[in-house]
Protein backbone atom coordinates (compact mmCIF):
# COMPACT_ATOMS: atom_id res chain seq x y z
CA UNK A 1 0.00 0.00 0.00
CA UNK A 2 1.61 3.06 -0.96
CA UNK A 3 0.92 6.43 1.79
CA UNK A 4 -0.27 8.86 -0.41
CA UNK A 5 0.56 11.93 1.77
CA UNK A 6 4.29 11.10 2.80
CA UNK A 7 6.86 13.41 2.73
CA UNK A 8 9.40 13.36 0.20
CA UNK A 9 12.72 12.13 0.30
CA UNK A 10 14.35 15.47 0.76
CA UNK A 11 11.50 16.45 3.28
CA UNK A 12 12.17 15.67 6.97
CA UNK A 13 9.56 12.80 8.13
CA UNK A 14 7.15 13.07 10.77
CA UNK A 15 7.45 17.05 11.49
CA UNK A 16 5.18 19.21 12.90
CA UNK A 17 5.26 22.37 11.26
CA UNK A 18 5.53 25.84 13.33
CA UNK A 19 4.04 27.94 9.78
CA UNK A 20 0.89 29.36 10.31
CA UNK A 21 -2.11 27.68 9.00
CA UNK A 22 -2.72 28.75 5.35
CA UNK A 23 0.92 29.82 4.96
CA UNK A 24 2.59 29.61 1.64
CA UNK A 25 6.07 28.51 3.05
CA UNK A 26 5.52 25.25 3.95
CA UNK A 27 3.55 24.39 0.45
CA UNK A 28 6.99 25.88 -1.33
CA UNK A 29 8.70 23.54 0.83
CA UNK A 30 7.25 21.07 -0.31
CA UNK A 31 7.85 21.56 -4.06
CA UNK A 32 10.99 22.20 -3.66
CA UNK A 33 11.76 18.44 -1.72
CA UNK A 34 9.51 16.66 -4.03
CA UNK A 35 12.27 18.70 -7.20
CA UNK A 36 15.13 17.66 -5.66
CA UNK A 37 14.19 14.49 -5.69
CA UNK A 38 12.88 14.14 -9.01
CA UNK A 39 15.09 15.93 -10.33
CA UNK A 40 18.24 14.17 -8.43
CA UNK A 41 19.92 16.47 -7.23
CA UNK A 42 19.30 16.57 -3.33
CA UNK A 43 22.37 14.83 -2.63
CA UNK A 44 24.39 17.45 -4.03
CA UNK A 45 22.02 20.32 -3.02
CA UNK A 46 23.27 23.68 -0.39
CA UNK A 47 20.39 25.98 0.16
CA UNK A 48 20.79 29.43 1.31
CA UNK A 49 18.11 29.54 4.00
CA UNK A 50 17.28 33.39 5.75
CA UNK A 51 16.40 34.97 8.72
CA UNK A 52 12.40 35.49 8.55
CA UNK A 53 9.90 32.82 9.36
CA UNK A 54 11.81 30.30 6.53
CA UNK A 55 14.82 30.67 9.06
CA UNK A 56 13.55 27.08 10.58
CA UNK A 57 13.57 25.57 7.20
CA UNK A 58 16.03 23.10 8.33
CA UNK A 59 13.47 21.91 10.11
CA UNK A 60 11.95 20.82 7.08
CA UNK A 61 14.04 20.05 4.35
CA UNK A 62 16.01 17.01 4.48
CA UNK A 63 19.20 18.64 2.49
CA UNK A 64 22.67 20.79 3.17
CA UNK A 65 21.56 24.10 4.33
CA UNK A 66 23.57 27.04 5.30
CA UNK A 67 21.84 30.13 7.40
CA UNK A 68 22.25 33.74 6.19
CA UNK A 69 21.83 36.71 7.69
CA UNK A 70 19.35 39.01 7.18
CA UNK A 71 19.25 39.42 3.23
CA UNK A 72 22.67 38.17 2.46
CA UNK A 73 21.71 34.68 0.98
CA UNK A 74 23.01 35.80 -2.55
CA UNK A 75 26.40 36.32 -1.53
CA UNK A 76 26.85 33.29 0.53
CA UNK A 77 25.50 31.41 -2.31
CA UNK A 78 28.09 33.10 -4.51
CA UNK A 79 30.96 32.33 -2.30
CA UNK A 80 29.25 28.54 -2.16
CA UNK A 81 29.26 28.37 -6.35
CA UNK A 82 32.44 29.70 -6.83
CA UNK A 83 34.52 27.41 -5.03
CA UNK A 84 32.21 24.40 -5.49
CA UNK A 85 30.44 24.85 -8.97
CA UNK A 86 29.52 21.06 -8.65
CA UNK A 87 27.08 21.59 -5.95
CA UNK A 88 23.28 22.56 -6.87
CA UNK A 89 22.96 26.44 -4.57
CA UNK A 90 20.23 27.82 -4.54
CA UNK A 91 18.42 30.63 -1.84
CA UNK A 92 14.99 30.93 -0.33
CA UNK A 93 14.40 34.36 0.88
CA UNK A 94 11.84 36.61 2.01
CA UNK A 95 10.56 40.03 0.36
CA UNK A 96 12.20 41.41 4.02
CA UNK A 97 15.04 39.90 3.22
CA UNK A 98 15.49 39.80 -0.72
CA UNK A 99 13.82 43.37 -1.20
CA UNK A 100 14.95 45.58 1.51
CA UNK A 101 17.76 44.48 3.60
CA UNK A 102 19.25 43.06 0.77
CA UNK A 103 18.67 44.04 -2.32
CA UNK A 104 22.49 45.16 -3.14
CA UNK A 105 23.68 41.37 -2.97
CA UNK A 106 20.20 40.62 -4.93
CA UNK A 107 21.06 43.01 -7.93
CA UNK A 108 24.68 42.19 -7.90
CA UNK A 109 24.39 38.43 -7.40
CA UNK A 110 21.54 39.00 -10.60
CA UNK A 111 24.38 41.27 -12.62
CA UNK A 112 26.76 39.20 -12.24
CA UNK A 113 24.93 36.03 -13.39
CA UNK A 114 25.85 33.83 -11.00
CA UNK A 115 24.77 30.06 -11.36
CA UNK A 116 22.12 30.40 -8.75
CA UNK A 117 18.60 30.08 -8.08
CA UNK A 118 16.54 32.45 -5.90
CA UNK A 119 13.02 31.48 -4.78
CA UNK A 120 11.18 34.74 -3.80
CA UNK A 121 8.69 34.40 -1.62
CA UNK A 122 6.35 37.65 -1.44
CA UNK A 123 3.92 37.87 1.05
CA UNK A 124 4.46 41.61 0.77
CA UNK A 125 5.01 41.75 4.61
CA UNK A 126 7.68 41.30 7.43
CA UNK A 127 6.34 38.00 8.56
CA UNK A 128 8.43 36.81 11.06
CA UNK A 129 8.63 40.02 12.83
CA UNK A 130 4.77 40.81 13.35
CA UNK A 131 4.02 42.13 9.76
CA UNK A 132 5.76 45.97 9.64
CA UNK A 133 5.21 46.65 6.10
CA UNK A 134 7.86 45.57 3.23
CA UNK A 135 8.81 46.67 -0.09
CA UNK A 136 6.44 45.13 -1.71
CA UNK A 137 3.64 45.88 0.72
CA UNK A 138 0.36 47.18 -1.55
CA UNK A 139 -0.52 50.31 -1.74
CA UNK A 140 -3.56 51.15 0.80
CA UNK A 141 -2.21 47.97 2.77
CA UNK A 142 -2.54 48.32 6.46
CA UNK A 143 0.51 46.53 8.61
CA UNK A 144 1.63 47.51 11.71
CA UNK A 145 4.11 50.21 10.64
CA UNK A 146 1.85 51.38 7.67
CA UNK A 147 -1.65 51.49 10.28
CA UNK A 148 -3.29 54.16 7.81
CA UNK A 149 -2.40 52.62 4.77
CA UNK A 150 0.45 52.41 2.79
CA UNK A 151 0.42 55.97 1.11
CA UNK A 152 3.10 56.62 -1.56
CA UNK A 153 4.06 59.92 -0.55
CA UNK A 154 5.30 59.00 2.16
CA UNK A 155 6.37 55.09 1.89
CA UNK A 156 7.09 54.72 -1.94
CA UNK A 157 5.58 52.13 -3.94
CA UNK A 158 5.37 48.35 -4.01
CA UNK A 159 8.96 47.53 -5.03
CA UNK A 160 9.02 45.10 -8.65
CA UNK A 161 12.21 43.55 -7.67
CA UNK A 162 11.67 40.72 -10.05
CA UNK A 163 10.92 42.78 -12.90
CA UNK A 164 13.95 44.90 -12.06
CA UNK A 165 16.47 41.90 -11.74
CA UNK A 166 15.00 40.06 -15.31
CA UNK A 167 15.92 43.06 -17.24
CA UNK A 168 19.90 41.83 -16.52
CA UNK A 169 21.80 39.86 -19.60
CA UNK A 170 22.76 37.41 -16.66
CA UNK A 171 19.10 36.58 -15.28
CA UNK A 172 18.30 33.66 -17.34
CA UNK A 173 14.85 32.76 -16.16
CA UNK A 174 12.39 34.76 -14.00
CA UNK A 175 8.74 34.11 -13.71
CA UNK A 176 6.27 35.23 -10.94
CA UNK A 177 4.05 32.89 -9.39
CA UNK A 178 1.59 31.79 -6.64
CA UNK A 179 0.69 29.13 -4.48
CA UNK A 180 -2.96 30.33 -3.39
CA UNK A 181 -4.58 26.77 -4.54
CA UNK A 182 -3.71 23.38 -6.85
CA UNK A 183 -3.77 24.57 -10.12
CA UNK A 184 -1.48 27.80 -9.26
CA UNK A 185 0.31 24.95 -6.81
CA UNK A 186 1.49 22.87 -9.80
CA UNK A 187 2.16 26.30 -12.10
CA UNK A 188 4.49 26.81 -9.30
CA UNK A 189 6.28 23.91 -9.41
CA UNK A 190 6.67 23.87 -13.25
CA UNK A 191 8.41 27.73 -12.73
CA UNK A 192 10.61 26.11 -10.38
CA UNK A 193 11.46 23.12 -12.50
CA UNK A 194 12.63 25.29 -14.85
CA UNK A 195 14.55 27.60 -12.57
CA UNK A 196 16.19 24.79 -11.42
CA UNK A 197 17.19 23.03 -15.15
CA UNK A 198 19.05 26.71 -15.80
CA UNK A 199 21.70 25.84 -13.00
CA UNK A 200 21.60 21.67 -14.40
CA UNK A 201 22.56 22.72 -17.87
CA UNK A 202 24.78 25.40 -16.45
CA UNK A 203 22.46 28.28 -18.23
CA UNK A 204 23.12 31.14 -15.02
CA UNK A 205 20.75 32.71 -12.79
CA UNK A 206 17.29 32.19 -11.94
CA UNK A 207 14.59 33.63 -10.23
CA UNK A 208 10.94 32.66 -9.14
CA UNK A 209 9.00 34.47 -7.36
CA UNK A 210 6.22 33.42 -5.22
CA UNK A 211 3.25 34.97 -4.44
CA UNK A 212 2.31 33.78 -0.67
CA UNK A 213 -0.09 34.26 1.47
CA UNK A 214 0.41 35.25 5.05
CA UNK A 215 -3.07 34.63 6.71
CA UNK A 216 -1.64 35.62 10.52
CA UNK A 217 -0.19 39.24 9.55
CA UNK A 218 -2.79 39.97 6.70
CA UNK A 219 -5.47 39.14 9.48
CA UNK A 220 -7.53 37.46 7.11
CA UNK A 221 -8.39 33.11 7.35
CA UNK A 222 -6.65 30.95 4.88
CA UNK A 223 -9.68 30.84 2.50
CA UNK A 224 -9.75 35.07 2.63
CA UNK A 225 -5.99 35.21 2.27
CA UNK A 226 -6.01 32.81 -1.31
CA UNK A 227 -8.63 34.84 -2.56
CA UNK A 228 -6.70 38.15 -1.72
CA UNK A 229 -3.85 36.85 -3.13
CA UNK A 230 -5.90 36.58 -6.57
CA UNK A 231 -8.07 39.34 -6.68
CA UNK A 232 -5.66 42.30 -4.78
CA UNK A 233 -2.18 41.03 -5.05
CA UNK A 234 -2.13 39.76 -8.53
CA UNK A 235 -3.52 43.23 -9.78
CA UNK A 236 0.00 45.01 -8.51
CA UNK A 237 2.16 41.88 -9.07
CA UNK A 238 0.92 40.03 -11.97
CA UNK A 239 2.09 36.20 -13.03
CA UNK A 240 3.74 35.12 -15.63
CA UNK A 241 7.15 34.51 -17.01
CA UNK A 242 9.06 38.27 -17.22
CA UNK A 243 12.43 37.04 -18.48
CA UNK A 244 13.43 33.32 -20.79
CA UNK A 245 16.93 33.58 -22.32
CA UNK A 246 17.42 29.96 -21.97
CA UNK A 247 19.72 29.07 -24.84
CA UNK A 248 20.66 32.65 -25.71
CA UNK A 249 17.58 33.46 -26.82
CA UNK A 250 15.41 36.90 -25.47
CA UNK B 1 39.79 32.36 -7.03
CA UNK B 2 39.66 36.10 -6.32
CA UNK B 3 36.42 38.01 -6.58
CA UNK B 4 35.26 41.48 -6.59
CA UNK B 5 32.66 42.17 -4.32
CA UNK B 6 29.60 45.25 -5.23
CA UNK B 7 30.67 45.97 -0.70
CA UNK B 8 32.06 45.04 2.28
CA UNK B 9 28.78 43.54 3.73
CA UNK B 10 28.61 41.27 0.40
CA UNK B 11 32.26 40.33 0.70
CA UNK B 12 32.01 39.04 4.11
CA UNK B 13 29.19 36.89 3.21
CA UNK B 14 31.24 35.06 -0.02
CA UNK B 15 33.48 34.23 2.67
CA UNK B 16 31.23 32.48 4.78
CA UNK B 17 29.76 30.89 1.65
CA UNK B 18 33.02 29.76 0.54
CA UNK B 19 34.08 28.32 3.98
CA UNK B 20 31.14 26.75 4.75
CA UNK B 21 31.61 24.25 1.89
CA UNK B 22 35.65 24.26 3.29
CA UNK B 23 37.35 26.63 1.32
CA UNK B 24 40.58 28.65 2.89
CA UNK B 25 38.90 32.04 2.24
CA UNK B 26 40.25 35.36 3.01
CA UNK B 27 38.77 38.94 2.72
CA UNK B 28 40.76 42.61 3.01
CA UNK B 29 39.88 45.95 3.54
CA UNK B 30 40.67 49.40 5.70
CA UNK B 31 38.66 50.60 8.61
CA UNK B 32 35.15 51.51 7.43
CA UNK B 33 35.09 48.08 5.03
CA UNK B 34 36.02 46.44 8.45
CA UNK B 35 32.73 47.86 10.20
CA UNK B 36 31.03 46.89 7.44
CA UNK B 37 32.37 43.07 7.51
CA UNK B 38 31.39 42.97 11.08
CA UNK B 39 28.00 41.72 10.89
CA UNK B 40 29.67 39.11 8.39
CA UNK B 41 32.40 38.35 11.47
CA UNK B 42 29.88 37.97 14.16
CA UNK B 43 28.08 35.35 12.37
CA UNK B 44 31.58 33.49 11.38
CA UNK B 45 31.73 32.98 14.86
CA UNK B 46 28.59 31.79 15.59
CA UNK B 47 28.84 29.60 12.65
CA UNK B 48 32.36 28.70 14.26
CA UNK B 49 33.57 29.03 10.57
CA UNK B 50 37.31 29.80 9.48
CA UNK B 51 38.04 32.97 7.80
CA UNK B 52 40.78 35.20 7.75
CA UNK B 53 39.57 39.19 7.70
CA UNK B 54 42.57 42.15 6.82
CA UNK B 55 42.14 45.44 8.18
CA UNK B 56 44.68 47.97 6.88
CA UNK B 57 43.83 50.76 9.87
CA UNK B 58 43.50 54.10 8.74
CA UNK B 59 42.76 57.26 9.75
CA UNK B 60 39.16 57.74 11.44
CA UNK B 61 36.26 57.81 12.78
CA UNK B 62 33.93 58.10 9.53
CA UNK B 63 35.97 58.25 6.25
CA UNK B 64 38.75 59.56 8.20
CA UNK B 65 41.68 59.71 6.01
CA UNK B 66 44.06 57.45 4.44
CA UNK B 67 47.01 57.49 6.12
CA UNK B 68 48.17 54.99 9.14
CA UNK B 69 46.69 54.22 12.11
CA UNK B 70 45.77 52.31 15.39
CA UNK B 71 42.31 53.28 15.82
CA UNK B 72 40.49 50.11 15.46
CA UNK B 73 41.90 48.39 17.90
CA UNK B 74 39.07 48.06 20.12
CA UNK B 75 36.95 47.15 17.43
CA UNK B 76 39.06 44.51 16.28
CA UNK B 77 40.18 42.67 20.04
CA UNK B 78 36.76 43.13 21.47
CA UNK B 79 34.74 41.18 18.82
CA UNK B 80 33.73 43.85 17.08
CA UNK B 81 30.54 42.92 15.73
CA UNK B 82 27.21 41.69 17.77
CA UNK B 83 27.32 38.92 20.68
CA UNK B 84 29.41 37.07 23.52
CA UNK B 85 32.73 36.07 20.64
CA UNK B 86 36.39 36.92 20.34
CA UNK B 87 38.36 36.92 17.23
CA UNK B 88 42.48 35.84 17.92
CA UNK B 89 43.79 39.34 16.56
CA UNK B 90 47.48 39.28 14.64
CA UNK B 91 49.67 42.29 14.48
CA UNK B 92 52.63 42.30 11.82
CA UNK B 93 55.28 44.84 12.40
CA UNK B 94 56.78 43.71 9.15
CA UNK B 95 56.24 42.76 5.34
CA UNK B 96 57.82 39.55 6.37
CA UNK B 97 55.51 39.04 9.68
CA UNK B 98 52.97 40.19 6.83
CA UNK B 99 53.25 37.02 5.16
CA UNK B 100 54.28 34.88 8.16
CA UNK B 101 51.09 35.82 10.16
CA UNK B 102 48.97 35.38 7.16
CA UNK B 103 49.91 31.72 6.67
CA UNK B 104 49.60 31.52 10.45
CA UNK B 105 46.08 32.80 10.71
CA UNK B 106 45.10 30.29 8.11
CA UNK B 107 46.45 27.81 10.42
CA UNK B 108 44.76 29.24 13.98
CA UNK B 109 41.18 30.00 11.61
CA UNK B 110 41.51 26.46 10.36
CA UNK B 111 42.58 25.04 13.84
CA UNK B 112 40.10 26.39 15.97
CA UNK B 113 37.21 27.33 13.68
CA UNK B 114 36.95 30.77 13.91
CA UNK B 115 37.81 34.27 11.97
CA UNK B 116 41.39 35.64 12.61
CA UNK B 117 41.53 39.44 12.08
CA UNK B 118 45.39 40.57 11.00
CA UNK B 119 45.34 43.96 11.72
CA UNK B 120 47.92 46.17 10.08
CA UNK B 121 48.19 50.55 9.43
CA UNK B 122 48.73 52.48 6.29
CA UNK B 123 52.28 52.04 6.68
CA UNK B 124 52.96 48.55 6.30
CA UNK B 125 49.98 48.17 3.46
CA UNK B 126 52.07 50.27 1.44
CA UNK B 127 55.73 49.55 2.23
CA UNK B 128 58.12 47.15 0.32
CA UNK B 129 60.75 45.13 1.77
CA UNK B 130 62.11 41.71 0.49
CA UNK B 131 60.18 38.64 1.64
CA UNK B 132 61.22 35.03 2.04
CA UNK B 133 57.70 32.90 1.59
CA UNK B 134 57.07 30.08 3.84
CA UNK B 135 57.06 26.54 3.00
CA UNK B 136 52.94 25.97 2.49
CA UNK B 137 51.63 22.83 4.32
CA UNK B 138 51.64 19.86 2.54
CA UNK B 139 48.27 18.59 3.30
CA UNK B 140 45.15 21.17 4.41
CA UNK B 141 43.31 20.22 7.24
CA UNK B 142 40.31 17.98 6.81
CA UNK B 143 37.05 19.40 7.33
CA UNK B 144 34.42 16.87 8.41
CA UNK B 145 32.20 19.49 9.56
CA UNK B 146 31.90 21.48 5.72
CA UNK B 147 28.92 21.58 3.78
CA UNK B 148 28.96 19.42 0.48
CA UNK B 149 25.75 18.65 -0.43
CA UNK B 150 24.44 15.45 1.88
CA UNK B 151 25.43 13.09 -0.58
CA UNK B 152 24.00 9.29 0.92
CA UNK B 153 24.52 10.63 4.70
CA UNK B 154 22.26 12.51 6.45
CA UNK B 155 21.99 16.41 5.90
CA UNK B 156 23.70 19.35 8.25
CA UNK B 157 23.00 22.73 8.70
CA UNK B 158 25.14 25.62 10.10
CA UNK B 159 23.11 27.98 11.88
CA UNK B 160 23.60 30.73 14.33
CA UNK B 161 20.22 30.88 15.54
CA UNK B 162 20.14 29.44 18.70
CA UNK B 163 16.48 29.90 20.24
CA UNK B 164 16.30 27.85 23.12
CA UNK B 165 18.33 29.77 26.32
CA UNK B 166 19.99 27.47 27.78
CA UNK B 167 21.66 25.60 23.99
CA UNK B 168 22.80 29.56 23.64
CA UNK B 169 24.04 29.45 26.94
CA UNK B 170 25.80 26.41 26.29
CA UNK B 171 27.29 27.08 22.76
CA UNK B 172 28.06 30.43 24.47
CA UNK B 173 30.23 28.92 27.02
CA UNK B 174 31.40 26.48 24.38
CA UNK B 175 33.03 29.13 22.74
CA UNK B 176 34.26 30.28 25.94
CA UNK B 177 36.51 27.33 26.39
CA UNK B 178 37.49 27.51 22.93
CA UNK B 179 38.82 31.18 23.25
CA UNK B 180 40.60 29.67 26.86
CA UNK B 181 42.02 27.31 24.66
CA UNK B 182 43.32 30.09 22.20
CA UNK B 183 44.78 32.23 24.69
CA UNK B 184 46.57 29.48 26.60
CA UNK B 185 48.41 28.23 22.88
CA UNK B 186 48.28 30.97 20.90
CA UNK B 187 49.34 34.37 22.79
CA UNK B 188 52.84 36.05 20.88
CA UNK B 189 54.86 38.71 21.30
CA UNK B 190 58.45 39.99 21.10
CA UNK B 191 60.90 40.83 23.32
CA UNK B 192 63.20 43.33 22.58
CA UNK B 193 66.06 44.69 24.80
CA UNK B 194 64.46 43.97 28.32
CA UNK B 195 66.52 41.69 30.21
CA UNK B 196 68.00 44.78 32.07
CA UNK B 197 65.49 47.40 31.15
CA UNK B 198 64.21 49.91 33.61
CA UNK B 199 61.64 51.60 31.30
CA UNK B 200 59.47 48.78 28.96
CA UNK B 201 57.80 50.41 26.07
CA UNK B 202 54.63 48.80 24.76
CA UNK B 203 53.83 49.19 20.97
CA UNK B 204 52.49 47.13 18.21
CA UNK B 205 52.72 47.37 14.03
CA UNK B 206 54.58 50.04 12.54
CA UNK B 207 54.56 51.87 16.22
CA UNK B 208 56.56 49.16 17.66
CA UNK B 209 59.12 49.47 14.77
CA UNK B 210 59.48 53.65 15.48
CA UNK B 211 59.67 52.58 19.22
CA UNK B 212 62.74 50.64 17.77
CA UNK B 213 64.11 52.85 16.47
CA UNK B 214 63.87 55.07 19.31
CA UNK B 215 64.94 52.51 21.95
CA UNK B 216 68.54 52.54 20.04
CA UNK B 217 68.99 56.08 19.99
CA UNK B 218 68.33 56.20 23.89
CA UNK B 219 70.56 53.19 24.61
CA UNK B 220 73.26 54.94 23.69
CA UNK B 221 73.06 57.48 25.78
CA UNK B 222 72.70 54.60 28.60
CA UNK B 223 69.07 54.83 29.10
CA UNK B 224 67.84 51.28 29.44
CA UNK B 225 64.49 51.07 27.28
CA UNK B 226 63.45 47.38 26.24
CA UNK B 227 60.08 46.65 24.59
CA UNK B 228 57.60 44.62 24.06
CA UNK B 229 55.67 44.13 20.80
CA UNK B 230 52.05 42.03 20.94
CA UNK B 231 52.04 39.74 18.19
CA UNK B 232 48.30 38.83 19.24
CA UNK B 233 46.35 41.52 20.37
CA UNK B 234 44.22 39.43 20.96
CA UNK B 235 44.79 37.33 23.15
CA UNK B 236 46.92 39.88 24.66
CA UNK B 237 50.33 39.00 26.18
CA UNK B 238 49.28 39.83 29.49
CA UNK B 239 51.70 37.45 30.87
CA UNK B 240 55.18 39.11 29.69
CA UNK B 241 53.62 42.31 31.22
CA UNK B 242 52.66 40.61 34.62
CA UNK B 243 56.47 38.84 34.69
CA UNK B 244 58.22 42.46 33.41
CA UNK B 245 55.93 44.37 36.12
CA UNK B 246 57.98 41.76 39.06
CA UNK B 247 61.14 44.26 38.29
CA UNK B 248 60.22 47.36 36.36
CA UNK B 249 58.19 50.22 37.28
CA UNK B 250 57.77 52.21 34.71
CA UNK B 251 56.17 51.23 31.56
CA UNK B 252 55.39 53.50 28.09
CA UNK B 253 52.46 53.03 26.09
CA UNK B 254 52.58 54.05 22.39
CA UNK B 255 49.74 53.64 19.70
CA UNK B 256 49.01 56.07 16.59
CA UNK B 257 45.35 55.86 18.48
CA UNK B 258 44.12 57.93 21.61
CA UNK B 259 45.12 54.99 23.98
CA UNK B 260 43.25 51.65 22.83
CA UNK B 261 45.43 49.28 23.95
CA UNK B 262 46.25 51.43 26.79
CA UNK B 263 43.47 50.06 28.59
CA UNK B 264 44.80 46.06 27.88
CA UNK B 265 48.38 47.13 28.92
CA UNK B 266 46.79 48.94 32.18
CA UNK B 267 44.58 45.48 32.73
CA UNK B 268 47.13 43.24 32.34
CA UNK B 269 49.73 45.46 34.98
CA UNK B 270 46.94 45.11 37.34
CA UNK B 271 48.15 48.65 38.79
CA UNK B 272 51.55 47.62 39.06
CA UNK B 273 54.37 50.42 38.22
CA UNK B 274 53.51 53.37 36.02
CA UNK B 275 52.25 53.70 32.78
CA UNK B 276 52.94 57.20 30.42
CA UNK B 277 51.11 56.97 27.34
CA UNK B 278 51.84 58.84 24.29
CA UNK B 279 49.84 58.63 20.95
CA UNK B 280 49.19 59.81 17.46
CA UNK B 281 45.99 59.21 16.09
CA UNK B 282 44.65 60.70 12.73
CA UNK B 283 47.22 59.52 10.76
CA UNK B 284 50.34 61.32 12.26
CA UNK B 285 53.16 59.13 11.89
CA UNK B 286 55.28 59.40 14.87
CA UNK B 287 59.22 59.43 14.58
CA UNK B 288 61.77 57.69 16.78
CA UNK B 289 63.14 61.21 17.51
CA UNK B 290 59.26 62.04 19.38
CA UNK B 291 59.28 58.97 21.31
CA UNK B 292 63.14 59.02 22.21
CA UNK B 293 62.26 62.54 23.59
CA UNK B 294 59.77 60.80 25.55
CA UNK B 295 61.83 57.88 26.97
CA UNK B 296 64.52 60.14 27.55
CA UNK B 297 61.77 62.46 30.16
CA UNK B 298 60.22 59.16 31.33
CA UNK B 299 64.03 58.25 32.57
CA UNK B 300 64.87 61.76 34.12
CA UNK B 301 61.15 61.36 35.98
CA UNK B 302 60.51 58.12 37.16
CA UNK B 303 63.72 56.07 36.80
CA UNK B 304 66.56 59.17 37.59
CA UNK B 305 64.37 60.99 39.94
CA UNK B 306 64.09 57.85 42.06
CA UNK B 307 67.50 56.47 42.24
C1 LIG C 1 20.07 42.76 10.33
C2 LIG C 1 18.76 42.29 10.84
N1 LIG C 1 17.75 43.17 10.97
C3 LIG C 1 16.55 42.76 11.45
C4 LIG C 1 16.34 41.45 11.78
C5 LIG C 1 15.01 41.01 12.32
N2 LIG C 1 14.23 40.26 11.36
C6 LIG C 1 14.17 38.92 11.38
S1 LIG C 1 13.15 38.29 10.23
C7 LIG C 1 12.75 39.84 9.68
C8 LIG C 1 11.74 40.07 8.59
C9 LIG C 1 11.57 38.95 7.67
O1 LIG C 1 10.61 39.28 6.71
P1 LIG C 1 10.61 38.63 5.28
O2 LIG C 1 11.99 38.64 4.72
O3 LIG C 1 9.58 39.29 4.46
O4 LIG C 1 10.29 37.08 5.53
P2 LIG C 1 8.95 36.41 6.13
O5 LIG C 1 9.15 36.30 7.58
O6 LIG C 1 7.80 37.28 5.74
O7 LIG C 1 8.92 35.08 5.45
C10 LIG C 1 13.42 40.81 10.40
C11 LIG C 1 13.29 42.25 10.17
C12 LIG C 1 17.42 40.56 11.63
N3 LIG C 1 17.33 39.26 11.90
N4 LIG C 1 18.62 41.01 11.17
S1 LIG D 1 3.74 34.85 9.96
FE1 LIG D 1 3.05 34.72 7.84
S2 LIG D 1 4.87 34.05 6.68
FE2 LIG D 1 5.27 33.62 8.83
S3 LIG D 1 4.61 31.50 9.15
FE3 LIG D 1 2.87 32.81 9.68
S4 LIG D 1 1.68 32.96 7.80
FE4 LIG D 1 3.71 32.22 7.24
Amino acid sequence: MKLLNAFPKYHKQNVVSHYCPGCGHGIVHRLVAELLEEMDLGKRTVCVNPAGCAVLAYKYLDIDMLESAHGRGTAMATGIKRVRPDLFVFTYQGDGDLAAIGTAETIHSANRGEHICVIFINNAVYGMTGGQMAPTTLLGMKTTTSPGGRNPRFEGYPLHITDVVASFPGVVYAERVAVNGPAAVQKTKKAIRTAFQCQVDGQGYSIIEVLSPCPTNWKKTPKESFEWVSEVMMKEFPLGVLTDKRGGGA
Amino acid sequence: MFLQSESETAAINMVIGASAVGARVMTSSSSPGISLKQEGISFLAGFQLPAVIVNVMRGGPGLGNIAPAQGDYFQATRGGGHGDYRTPVLAPASVQEVADLTYKAFDIADHYRTPVMILGDGMLGQMKEPVVFPEPIAKLPEKDWALHGRGDGPSRYLASLILDTTEMERHNWMLVRKYQEITANETSWEEYMTQDAQIVAVAYGTTARIAKAAIKRVRKDGVPVGLIRPITLWPFPTPALQELARRVNSFVVFEMSTGQMLEDVLLSLEGKGTVHFHGRPGGVVPTPAEFARILYREYQLKVKASS
